[in-house]
């Protein structure tokens, strides 16, 4: 469905080159769930733009439904629908018109659209709103709209760009039981990008970027099993003796080793060593407060991958437009 | 009657892929759908249409009926009769209030740019010729209303004009609205602040209308006024529309009519070619 081959997105500008996306190379499946993860500003909005045409990419081809973007790019929007990160409303046109008018403008013929507004606003439950001005909706109401307007023409490729961002824990679940029913009930191809873990834990394959580069991609266990079994929680009296101890005995943990809270460091199992937990645990020379053994999750393998938490990343919020 | 409810996103949502129309209908329809997005949301803000009535009246009533007395010396002549200041300055004032309200077209841009709505419309399958067009006739459509609306004060002002020279005037309005529109659009593609656009339009707008000879007349000015009237769009409108209402003009009418299609031609394209160039 989506092959990306190389793709390079420079921003040029008198104060020097800033390189968004720097060749990033990846497959998506008909009807996959592919998840896009990583902080803000590592160049997922910017990939995005390149797909739906709104960006030139400055090296490299997209290739989409077998179209390349570049030189068919009507046609290829007219196969995808597009959830943006920010709101992409008219507050003071009605659920409805937003919809009617979303119809037109992908050529769908006034019976298709009645049909589909009436069917979307049902699902979504917004049918009784239709007729108010979407200023007067709440935040998770105007996502559902949106969603119920990215599936109005009928997109063989559904793009979510961080969509359940600022939504509240109700409205966020909501929101990705309708994205589910459509991908199951219509098969319909689902490229999502998140910072939210357990959104990309769900999807069939991840991608993990950082600084406009893809570290690592595959299914979400996989990743995980790649990185080690087991994740070692330890705490101690002294956890710079113990970084000490660890990084001389064990030379793969260097760089992977995390501190949490006062004195408890995070760190894989060293993979490749026929070691157990237990072992490990065992062989460390100092008292040991308190560990815990358990399954690596995505954060870890993020960590693994960039050096860095994906939460706790902040930076620059607007991540290349 | 059977209600028929299929709460199946199979049945809804799947079957034929997408077909693509042709680009022209595309672009056509395209154009149609943001010219009426933005006529429904003039009916919408209607406060805010009667809200502009009152610069406009400001100007007619305060400064017309200041100035009457001195400017009434002016020597302007219509079949045999001095024509009154406000007279005068009546058309200039309709004239201003398609400009004021056209230039908004360009701000609209802007905020649609703001509220993330201009990315809905530039993802769909239409060219950014037929997003510039749309708004350009959305823009030029309130502009006509807000001028007409102006325009049927004219008993007030005791001007006698026949049903055909005001639907004349109308046909004028469409044409500096178009003009006007295209400026503003013109100004506003490659904005993405509307404090900025604001703060430009007080370099532009303003100076278009008071060069334009609304609110005087355009003969024996001084050098650089005069030629400075000349590059201003809105003097010729101003003029066509002074001729057919009051009978008073500075130009010829065949170069006011060529120099405002020449004026929308090339800010039209300008617009739609810097749009073109802009992410």
């Amino acid at each position: 469905m989506i092959e990306a081959k190389n793709l390079k997105k420079i921003y040029r500008s008198r104060r020097g080159d800033r390189v968004a996306v720097d060749g990033i190379s990846f497959t998506v499946g008909e009807g996959e769930f592919f998840s896009f993860l990583g902080p803000n500003g590592a160049g997922k909005t910017t990939t995005i733009q390149m797909m739906v045409a709104l960006l030139a990419p400055t090296s490299g081809e997209i290739i989409i439904d077998g179209l390349n973007v570049v030189t068919s790019p009507h046609e290829v929007r007219q196969r995808i629908g597009i959830i943006f990160q920010d709101p992409s409303l008219d507050d003071r046109l009605t659920a409805w018109e937003n919809l009617e008018f979303h119809g037109r403008l992908y050529g769908i013929d006034s019976r298709t659209r009645n049909k589909r507004s009436n069917f979307l606003l049902d699902v979504m439950g917004i049918s009784e709103r239709r007729n108010d001005l979407v200023r007067t909706f709440s935040g998770g109401m105007k996502r559902r709209l949106e969603i119920a307007r990215g599936l109005l023409h009928s997109p063989r490729l559904l793009i979510l760009d961080e969509p359940t961002l600022g939504l509240d824990p109700h409205s966020r679940r909501s929101v990705w039981e309708y994205i589910h029913r459509v991908r199951r009930e219509v098969g319909m191809t689902v490229f999502l990008t998140t910072h939210y873990l357990e959104e990309a834990d769900s999807s069939d394959r991840v991608a993990i970027m950082s600084s406009g580069k893809i570290v690592a991609q595959g299914t979400p266990d996989r990743l995980k099993k790649d990185l080690s079994s087991e994740m070692l929680s330890v705490e101690t009296e002294n956890p710079d003796s113990l970084n000490a101890y660890l990084i001389s005995h064990y030379s793969s943990l260097e760089g992977q080793i995390r501190r949490e809270g006062d004195g408890t460091l995070l760190f894989p199992l060293p993979p490749g060593l026929d070691l157990s937990p237990w072992d490990l645990l065992r062989s460390i020379p100092l008292p040991i407060r308190e560990a815990s053994v358990r399954r690596p999750n995505l954060d870890d393998v993020f960590i693994y991958h960039t050096g860095s938490g994906l939460k706790s990343e902040n930076a620059d919020k607007r991540g290349g437009r | 009657m059977i209600m028929e409810k299929e709460y199946s996103f199979k049945a809804t949502l799947g079957g034929a892929p997408p077909i693509l129309a042709s680009p022209i209908k595309r672009d056509l329809m395209g154009i149609y759908t943001l010219w009426q997005r933005d006529v429904i949301r003039l009916w919408r803000d209607r406060i805010r249409l009667v809200g502009s009535f009152i610069q406009p009246l400001l100007f007619l009533f305060i400064l017309g009926s200041g100035l009457s007395p001195r400017m009434g010396a002016m020597g302007i002549m219509r079949s045999g009769r001095a024509l009154g200041y406000q007279g005068f300055l009546f058309p200039g004032i309709v004239a201003m209030s398609v400009l004021f309200t056209a230039s908004f077209a360009g701000v609209a841009i802007v905020w649609d740019r703001e509220v993330g709505f201009l990315k809905e419309v530039l993802v769909a399958p239409l060219s950014r010729t037929a997003v510039v067009l749309g708004k350009i006739f959305g823009g030029a459509t309130n502009s006509v209303v807000q001028g007409s609306l102006i325009l049927l004060l004219f008993p007030l002002f005791h001007l006698r004009i026949s049903p055909e020279r005001l639907i004349l005037a109308f046909l004028v309005m469409i044409l500096i609205g178009l003009t006007q529109t295209s400026v503003g659009v013109l100004l506003g593609v490659r904005m993405t602040s509307s404090q900025g656009f604001m703060v430009l339009m007080n370099f532009v707008i303003l100076p278009l209308f008071f060069l334009s000879g609304a609110l005087y007349p355009l003969d024996r000015l001084p050098g650089w006024l005069s030629v400075a009237s000349r590059i201003d769009p809105l003097s010729y409108g101003v003029d066509l529309l002074r001729w057919d209402l009051v009978g008073v003009h500075y130009h010829s009418l065949l170069t006011d009519l060529s120099s405002l299609f020449v004026f929308m031609g090339v800010m039209g394209v300008l617009s739609v070619i810097l749009f073109n160039k802009t992410d």
